[in-house]
């Protein structure tokens, strides 16, 4: 399943210079969504009239011409469904929100449309964006374009899946602990959590505030620079959304930077890491050297507690956000029983226990306890200390003059489908590189960085470079570099 | 992890926490979720052993200081779009089961 569809900036040239029409790539792109969703199951809903009625619309106003190109024009995206639209359902991947139609869209859909991308779906997830495999939709699990036997990763599963197969050269994710930039890994593509607060989170269904951010997911980074030009920015609907200006991601891309200095943490080269991400890993730092990089062995300790502290963080968030599907305003209402009167408190959790699945519930019940009288300290305080430290190592280390800190995406290649289902601490543990990024708030981007053959087929691996809060533009010179040497 | 374990919860105080997080486990995944939170409050135990003196919680990387609106009315939903998502109605209201008296105690 290589992906062969054009690019954002091969669609975008090509629209604008008449070569193809909107109607022409929204067609291609659900010609090819129906020949692949049956085997990845990436797609939850897919608006088959919607987007070519968007299309020929958006067709009709280039034969007007007179209007400048906007930056997506006539490029098919995907959504991860717990990102709102306006049209069809909003579902999470959950049983919850099975049916909901959520009456507004979020800024950073109103924004991709305003600049001329055409919604051609929402794709599959884990529940209320919690996992890292995919499987934990209420709608079956996601399977990864590379090997159908293992999944794409999580939680942005089937938005990986989606580009990985050629189906939309954008889709976009929302990342909490890993979940753009691990999928981005397991699928072969770019994928960006963008610094907290450069793009909104209105409309984004909450999980962990101080952590989710929106993302990209495409196949090079130049799309991805596009795609985020587009997508962030200050909005009034999003308190935590910044002000600061966003400097413009393309005007300097292929630029490279002189005298880059990369950070590559101690940590980073785990005893635990597969022997073909170690093996990687030295090749991508290798790479970097052999374009100039000087490359700097750093320390992160608090790398190896990030873990502890982002399962005691994103939970403890979690469990207060999820506490407004009480199966009375919206969602999923449980079927009181036959001639009884359901007391209100029984109606909440019988609603919610059909409602969330095993993990979802695992996670409300682990943040309901941290939370709790009597842990509160031990746990979510301690965590948010942790937090702090965490956040300081990185800081120390750009202080120190690096442009970018390196590791693995991933201490594995995507995985088989059930392998870790079994066992959620096993799954957590995957997390070890991407969490401590969204608990310090940076902007951290995966690169492909080669692949490892398993089984016969090959499976993509990828580096993630973080930098410092709101230096996008460099972290994306920096990403282009490691591309190209590629 | 010894039984001794503090962090080794009891299938009582799951369900202490499956109450207080408003959710009805069955025995069986009373006992499953008993298992998987031990091991990973186990796991983040390992966080007590940090000397963390001296330092500051972080809760929140964002800015600081509030930012103020000007106090202009802006679009909002309307009420029946929003009454139309609510699974049991009963005129402009949202039925819920009956809260004072015999069946009550939300």
């Amino acid at each position: 399943m290589n992906a062969m569809a054009p690019t954002i900036s091969e669609t975008v040239k090509a629209v604008a210079s008449r070569e193809m029409s909107c109607v022409e790539v929204v067609r291609a792109s659900l010609k090819r969504l129906d020949e692949v969703n049956a085997d990845l199951n990436a797609f939850l809903q897919v608006f088959h009239e919607r987007s070519l009625a968007r299309a020929a619309e958006l067709d009709a106003g280039l034969a007007d011409g007179g209007v400048a190109t906007p930056s997506l024009l006539g490029v098919p995206v995907a959504l991860k469904d717990n990102i709102c639209t306006d049209f069809g359902r909003t579902t999470c991947g959950s049983r919850m929100l099975e049916k909901y139609e959520s009456p507004f869209a979020a800024t950073a859909v109103a924004k991709l449309i305003n600049a001329g991308a055409i919604v051609v779906g929402k794709t599959n997830l884990d529940e209320f964006a919690m996992g890292g495999s995919g499987e934990n939709s209420a709608f079956g699990a996601t399977r990864n374009p590379h090997d159908l036997s293992r999944v794409p990763g999580g939680s942005s599963s089937g938005s990986a899946a989606a580009v990985a197969a050629g189906v939309v050269p954008l889709a976009l994710g929302s990342d909490t602990g890993g979940s753009i930039r691990q999928p981005a890994a397991f699928c072969g593509l770019v994928g960006v959590k963008p610094t907290y607060g450069r793009v909104s989170r209105h409309g984004l269904v909450a999980f962990a505030s101080s952590l989710d951010q929106i993302g990209t997911l495409t196949r090079t980074v130049r799309d991805a620079a596009i795609a985020l030009s587009a997508i962030c920015g200050l909005d009034p609907l999003d308190a935590t959304s910044t002000d600061k200006p966003l400097p413009d991601l393309l005007v300097q891309l292929d630029e490279p930077i002189h005298w880059l200095k990369v950070g590559v943490p101690r940590q980073a080269r785990s005893e635990a890491n597969h022997p073909a991400v170690a093996a990687m890993f030295e090749d991508a730092v290798r790479r970097l050297a052999g374009i100039g990089a000087t490359i700097v062995d750093i320390d992160l300790p608090m790398i190896d507690h990030g873990v502890a502290a982002y399962y005691i963080v994103a939970p403890a968030e979690a469990s207060s956000n999820l506490a407004r599907f009480d199966g009375i305003r919206y969602g999923r209402q449980a079927t009181p029983a036959p001639g009884t009167a359901d007391a209100l408190t029984e109606l909440y959790c019988r609603s919610r226990s059909e409602g969330f699945g095993p993990e979802v519930q695992r996670r409300i019940m682990l943040g309901t306890h941290v939370l709790s009288s009597g842990y509160y300290d031990a746990y979510y305080t301690t965590a948010l200390k942790v937090r702090r430290r965490l956040k300081a190592d990185y800081d120390a280390a750009f202080a120190a003059g690096c442009h970018a800190v390196l590791t693995p995406t991933t201490p594995g290649p995507a995985f088989k489908i059930g392998e870790k289902s079994g066992d959620p601490l096993a799954m957590y543990l995957e997390d070890v590189y991407t969490v401590g990024v969204n608990l310090a708030g940076l902007p951290g981007v995966s690169v492909p960085a080669g692949d490892v053959a398993i089984e016969g087929k090959h499976l993509p691996l990828g580096v993630q470079f973080v930098g410092p809060a709101f230096e996008e533009a460099m972290l994306l010179r920096v990403a282009r570099m490691f591309e190209r040497a590629g | 992890m010894s039984s001794a374990d503090p962090s080794i919860l009891s299938a009582s105080q799951v369900r202490k926490i499956a109450a207080l997080s408003r959710l009805s486990p069955t025995d069986e995944e009373v006992e499953r979720y008993r298992h998987q939170l031990s091991a990973i409050i186990t796991y983040v135990n390992r966080l007590k052993e940090l000397d963390l003196s001296g330092v500051e919680p972080l809760a929140h990387v964002g800015d600081t200081t509030n930012r103020l609106d000007e106090d202009v009315p802006g679009p909002t939903l309307p009420t029946a779009t929003l009454m139309a998502m609510a699974p049991r109605t009963w005129d402009a209201f949202v039925r819920v089961p009956k809260v004072i008296g015999e069946g009550g105690g939300a």
